[in-house]
């Protein structure tokens, strides 16, 4: 018998930043630092180099759809915690902290809109609840969002932004794959079209689920798309990454996109595939 | 409970469960009575029973998918190739006879030694991997052959080629592939059954795993390097997200659990294959009555009711 081991675990409450850590409005790349309200106004894209800094959904809800026409659906939607699961904290705490720090339910807004008049599901994560990550509840609200399409004959518009499948939910995130994947493949079934944008990050379990099998895919500009992250490749492999691994623009190269479309022409991007579709 | 009444019980279980049974189809006095007892078994099942089938799981002299097809499949065709690109050697692929009738199959296959291990990437399939298995999908499909899935991957290789060859698209096009299909598939774990890469191969009809075989959403060592920021908690993160089949079966992930022979399958590979040729056998029978439109319904509805939420 060993003997017994008390863990102590501290977390510090009111730490210091690292010295490192830039301003959530500091540009990344340049350093150009913006007012919430210029962010705003440029949605969340640097007006310097270009940047794209995380869109919140409500925020892109607001600059895609036409004015008061998104209606929400299955707001109501929250995650459990069948596994009781329990890291450094307990999930329920870290959902129960998500949605005060979010004000959302979940990682994922659905809804009913139009763009440009013409009507439209939209299914918009976001990456600020709990980094994106896929659980049970985003998995039914996407399923609900198709289901919602079919009914009305609206095509449906997906945008991701995603590190992957919920760990504190185990088996039943993984199998969120397959509920998302047989979503869309009743979506297909009926001949609804699936716009699918990519937005930093889309990763893991998200990208080799439903985000993959839209009829038309596009990708913010050096938004990160890989099934395996840089760190977990290079860990794994050793292998010596390419300055692009996994960026958009690689994608594209690589035969994975449809095209890279700047946040700001989005808009009038969807609105003519749309209307291709109608 | 000793290991000896665990596993009668276990068996027991598993013939029951092959039927829809512990899903509330057909529940009469004795399921709830063996649903009372699966209760109670889960009750035990303890971290340290979780952590002994992560490492059964992983045992290096367990029988991958070629040791059982071996025993099982008279008339073994591989098929090799993805017609675009590569043979990926960490997914085989082919047709032959299980219990007369023609069947595909599909499995992950780790190496036994050191170069086999490396040329077939321990288990860890490419994109092209994929795309293989896809295309013998698409034979049983056009020829009405039962498709069998086997199960047995640490996860889809993580590397620059893999990424640049599209490793996301590939594991989302294997199971809308899977989604589609009108012939009866049976899927089974049986080793480790790691995250998209397991599931690319596993949307089917009755997906079944053996006793110590783990399914997990990722690899203990990997959940622990995130969530605990030390990789070397794997145990304590297994314990967490509970890969056994008994949680995956009380969660509805799996609709049966195959026993194995006692100690493990890696002490009698003729004998696991017995009882995984049981099992796989009877699956079929159970599906080939059912019509190809509404196995392919069932199966969608099977897989869009999994989760958990409020």
């Amino acid at each position: 018998m060993s003997e017994p081991r008390f863990e102590v675990q501290v977390e510090h409450r009111h730490a210091p930043p690292p010295a490192d850590a830039k301003h959530p409005n500091t540009c990344p790349k340049c350093g150009s630092h913006y007012r919430d309200d210029e962010l705003a106004e440029s949605l969340w894209v640097c007006g310097h180099c270009g940047h794209h800094f995380p869109m919140r959904a409500r925020a892109r809800i607001d600059w895609y759809a036409d004015p008061e026409s998104f209606q929400e659906e299955a707001a109501d939607v929250r995650s459990e915690d069948p596994l009781d699961f329990f890291d450094t904290r307990p999930y329920a705490e870290r959902l129960a902290q998500a949605e005060l720090n979010t004000g959302q339910g979940e990682a994922m807004v659905i809804g009913q809109a139009s763009i440009d008049a013409m009507p439209v599901e939209l299914a918009v994560m976001d990456f600020k609840f709990m980094g994106g990550s896929m659980g049970s509840a985003v998995g039914e609200k996407f399923s609900r969002a198709c289901d919602s399409a079919i009914e009305r004959g609206a095509p449906l518009v997906s945008v991701t932004s995603s590190g992957g499948a919920r760990m504190q939910e185990g088996i039943l995130s993984l199998m969120q794959l397959p509920k998302t994947v047989c979503a869309v493949e009743e979506l297909h079934d009926a001949r609804i079209p699936m716009i699918t944008v990519m937005a930093h990050p889309t990763t893991a379990g998200v990208l080799a689920s439903f985000a993959s099998l839209g009829d038309v895919t596009i990708a913010e500009p050096g938004a990160l798309i890989v099934f395996a992250g840089p760190r977990v490749v290079q860990e794994t492999t050793r292998e010596k990454l390419p300055d692009d691994f996994g960026l958009a623009e690689q994608n594209l190269r690589f035969g994975h996109l449809d095209a890279i479309v700047p946040r700001a022409e989005q808009r009038a991007y969807i609105a003519r595939v749309l209307r291709l579709f109608t | 409970m000793t290991e000896r009444e665990e596993l009668n019980l276990r068996q027991r279980l598993s013939a029951l469960s092959r039927l829809p049974l512990l899903r509330g189809a057909r529940v009469d006095a004795e399921a709830k009575r063996l649903e009372r007892q699966l209760e109670r078994l889960q009750a035990d099942t303890s971290d340290d029973a979780i952590w002994r089938s992560v490492e059964l799981a992983r045992h290096p002299e367990r029988p991958y998918t070629l040791d059982y097809v071996g025993r099982l499949i008279d008339d073994w065709v591989e098929l090799h190739g993805d017609r675009g690109r590569a043979d990926d050697g960490a997914l085989v692929t082919g047709l032959g006879r299980l219990d007369g009738r023609t069947v595909a199959i599909v499995g992950h296959q780790k190496g036994r030694d050191v170069k086999e291990r490396l040329d077939r990437q321990f288990g860890m399939a490419y994109p092209e991997g994929y795309h293989k298995a896809m295309r013998t999908m698409e034979i049983a499909e056009r020829f009405g052959f039962p498709l069998v899935s086997l199960v047995d991957t640490p996860g889809a290789y993580p590397g620059v080629a893999a990424e640049q060859h599209g490793q996301g698209g590939a594991i989302a096009r294997a199971q809308a592939e899977m989604s589609r299909l009108t012939v009866p598939t049976v899927a089974c774990i049986i080793g480790e059954g790691g995250s998209g890469g397991a599931v690319a191969i596993a949307v089917s009809d009755r997906v079944l795993m053996q006793e110590n075989a783990i399914y997990s959403v990722i690899t203990p060592e990997g959940c622990a390097a995130i969530l605990w920021r030390d990789g070397s908690e794997a145990k304590k993160a297994a314990a967490a997200f509970k890969p056994d089949a008994l949680h995956c079966l009380d969660l509805g992930v799996i609709d049966g659990v195959v026993p194995e022979p006692p100690g493990g399958a890696q002490t009698d590979h003729d004998a696991a294959a017995r009882l995984l040729r049981t099992a796989l056998v009877e699956a079929l029978e159970e599906l080939e009555e059912t019509p190809g439109e509404e196995l392919r319904r069932r199966r969608r509805a099977k897989f869009r009711g999994m989760g958990v939420f409020a």
